[in-house]
């Protein structure tokens, strides 16, 4: 079963207009791994996010999610089975509270809503957000939100779990909380794909990393070989590092 | 996330948020219990009229808090389940004898079921052009019932005098039963508000309306979730309409399907305090005794002067205190909690 991977993106292709976002993507996800999903600005990483989390559909290909082809469920239907991600702009339920916005992910596993507060309270423990519980989700700080957006997917109890630039903007500090705690979340057996942009924060987290440029895949292996590789240097790291 | 220990904080936010729970219940009993020893103090009968239909609209607006305050679907066309309930009610009665009561429960159905119906196209639409569609069917379901003589056309339908009684809803001579069963309505309906609120109904209509797109990816059947909302709304609404047909005792099209219905569901529960517990009372309470008292001195109904005022109110709540009259409370609660 550990062999089987947890996610296959077959052949996938998402166009917008005459925009091609992803152009024939094949990436395996191994069960229990982080996996990270690098690439420049408009690569595609977060419409790949999108199409497996079933925001929209696929132009060509599809998703297989253990061993299921899940390429026509809804996106909730996705989250039933296990799927849960993070917006890479923070979509916080505005007029509710921190607790109340993670007890909305709790309910696809608990239906009564007292069961669904516990989980809620416990996944607010585990992602240290506890003192927030009772606040406005108005009122939390943008990284703050970034770690609400995690706890309301980790609600879900999740089997795969996308996390789109939930570093971004972080100080070291609060980086290394984050670290630690997506760290925390794959040791309960949850596998993750994240997409950063930070390579000192990505590469010694994830186990393999996805390169993609210009919708496609440009190269896949450990942080290692992925940041040798002359393709990726020029398409992305390269760029990056003059930039900063 | 399974934690063999419960961490206190866990335990003290549980334990907090069931007292808040119920001291909102004792309060809400309390309130529910000066408003049912008002008919003592109050003996001028044009003051039970009004409070009658302050406590309907409350009632009402409370069903229209359900799916346009909770789910966010801004709907301006709920005189449409109003009318079907007014007139479900008073056909089977006039016509084939049955009871109110049951009548009451047939046009909450059958308005149940065209919520169904309607929302199956409509919840496709986004933000105005869903309230925009609402008005038409509304407009349009007048019209119908304009020219179908079956229910009486333009000139409507009377309900025959009888002995006052509980048991056909008629009450000539002495209006404050009518009270009693309006007051009956809206507990009904703030209950059912209170127990959804905590329910995953609850939960998942706020997450619609806060955003659709989180919500779906967090397990929200969003579509579903609107259409409920829409049943149980239209429901309770036309409970609503069924009253008002008793208490009036003679409807037609106008009396009780014409837009200004549909807005004075709408505008309580904006002014109070869109998707919240009291929002659609306190709006009530402010907003039909001033429309009553305007439409008595203006003459009758036809004139715009109570449309002049609702289009101020909105537009001075809009500016001054979106959120409604209660966010100002609300302040003051959150800061005695923090302490
Ligand atoms: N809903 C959409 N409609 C039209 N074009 C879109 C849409 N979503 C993404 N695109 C386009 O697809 C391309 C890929 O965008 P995407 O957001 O997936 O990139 P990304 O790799 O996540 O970039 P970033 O690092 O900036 O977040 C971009 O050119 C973007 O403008
Ligand atoms: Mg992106």
């Amino acid at each position: 079963m550990s062999a089987e991977p947890i996610l296959k993106v077959e052949n996938v292709t998402r166009r917008f207009g005459g925009l091609v976002a992803n152009s024939g993507v094949n990436v395996e996800v191994r069960q229990g791994e982080i996996l990270g999903l690098i690439g420049p600005n408009g690569a595609g990483k977060s419409t790949l996010f999108n199409l497996i989390a079933g925001a929209f559909p696929p132009s060509e290909g599809k998703f297989i999610f253990e061993g299921k082809d899940i390429t026509n469920l809804s996106a909730p239907r996705r989250c039933q089975l296990g799927i849960a991600r993070t917006f890479q702009v923070p979509k916080s339920f505005d007029t509710m509270t921190v607790i109340e916005n993670v007890i909305v992910g709790g309910f696809v596993r608990h239906p009564g809503a007292a069961a669904a507060r516990r989980a809620a309270l416990e996944v607010l423990d585990f992602a240290a957000l506890s003192h927030r519980a009772n606040s406005p989700a108005s009122e939390l700080t943008p990284p703050e939100k970034r770690r609400l957006e995690v706890a309301r997917a980790l609600a879900t109890q999740p089997r795969l779990l996308l996390l789109d630039e939930v570093m971004t903007g972080l100080t070291p500090s609060e980086a290394r909380l984050g670290v630690d705690l997506v760290k925390r979340v794959r040791d309960q057996g949850v596998t993750v794909v994240m997409v950063e942009h930070v390579m000192e924060i990505v590469m010694p987290l994830v186990d393999r990393a996805v390169v993609l440029d210009l919708g496609r895949v440009l190269a896949e292996g450990t942080p290692a070989e992925v940041v040798r590789d002359p393709r990726v240097i020029t398409a992305y790291l390269g760029e990056r590092h003059r930039a900063a | 996330m399974t934690s063999a220990v419960l961490p206190n904080s866990v335990l003290a936010n549980e334990n907090a948020f069931a007292s808040r729970r119920r001291n909102q219940l004792i309060i809400a009993g309390l309130i529910f219990a000066a408003v049912a020893a008002l008919p003592r103090f109050v003996t001028d009968v044009y003051m039970q009229n009004v409070l009658i239909l302050t406590l309907m609209f409350a009632a009402l607006s409370q069903s229209w808090n359900i799916l346009g305050g909770y789910c966010g679907q801004i709907s301006l066309g709920h005189a449409l389940y109003f009318g079907v309930g007014a007139y479900a009610t008073t056909v089977l009665f006039v016509k084939y004898g049955v009871s109110p009561w049951f009548g009451m429960l047939a046009g909450g159905a059958m308005s149940a079921v065209l919520a169904l119906a309607l929302g199956w196209p409509c919840f496709r639409l986004k933000g105005h052009y869903f309230s925009i569609a609402t008005i038409v069917i509304a407009e349009i379901g007048l019209l119908l019932v304009h020219n179908w003589d079956y229910l009486g056309g333009a000139l409507g339908i009377q309900w025959p005098f009888g002995p006052d009684n509980w048991a056909t809803l008629q009450f000539a001579r002495d209006k404050i039963p009518y009270f009693y069963f309006a007051l009956g309505l809206f507990i009904v309906t703030w209950l059912v508000t209170y127990f959804i609120e905590e329910s995953r109904w609850g939960y998942w209509w706020r997450a619609v309306k806060d955003n659709p797109e989180a919500a779906a990816s967090l397990g929200v059947t969003v579509f579903e979730s609107k259409m409920a909302a829409a049943a149980i709304s239209a429901f309770f609404t036309a409970i609503g309409g069924a009253f008002y047909a008793a208490f009036v005792a003679y409807i037609d099209p106008e009396s009780v399907m014409a837009f200004r219905f549909s807005l004075l569901m709408a505008l309580p529960a904006v002014l109070g305090g869109i998707g919240t517990l009291w929002g659609p009372a306190v709006g009530a309470a402010i907003l039909i005794p001033i429309t009553e008292i305007t439409r008595s001195y203006a003459g009758g109904g036809g004139s715009g002067l109570d449309l002049i005022i609702y289009g101020t109110l909105i537009m001075v709540v809009a500016l001054a205190k979106p959120e409604g009259i209660l966010s100002i409370f609300r302040r003051s609660a959150k800061s005695e909690n923090a302490s």
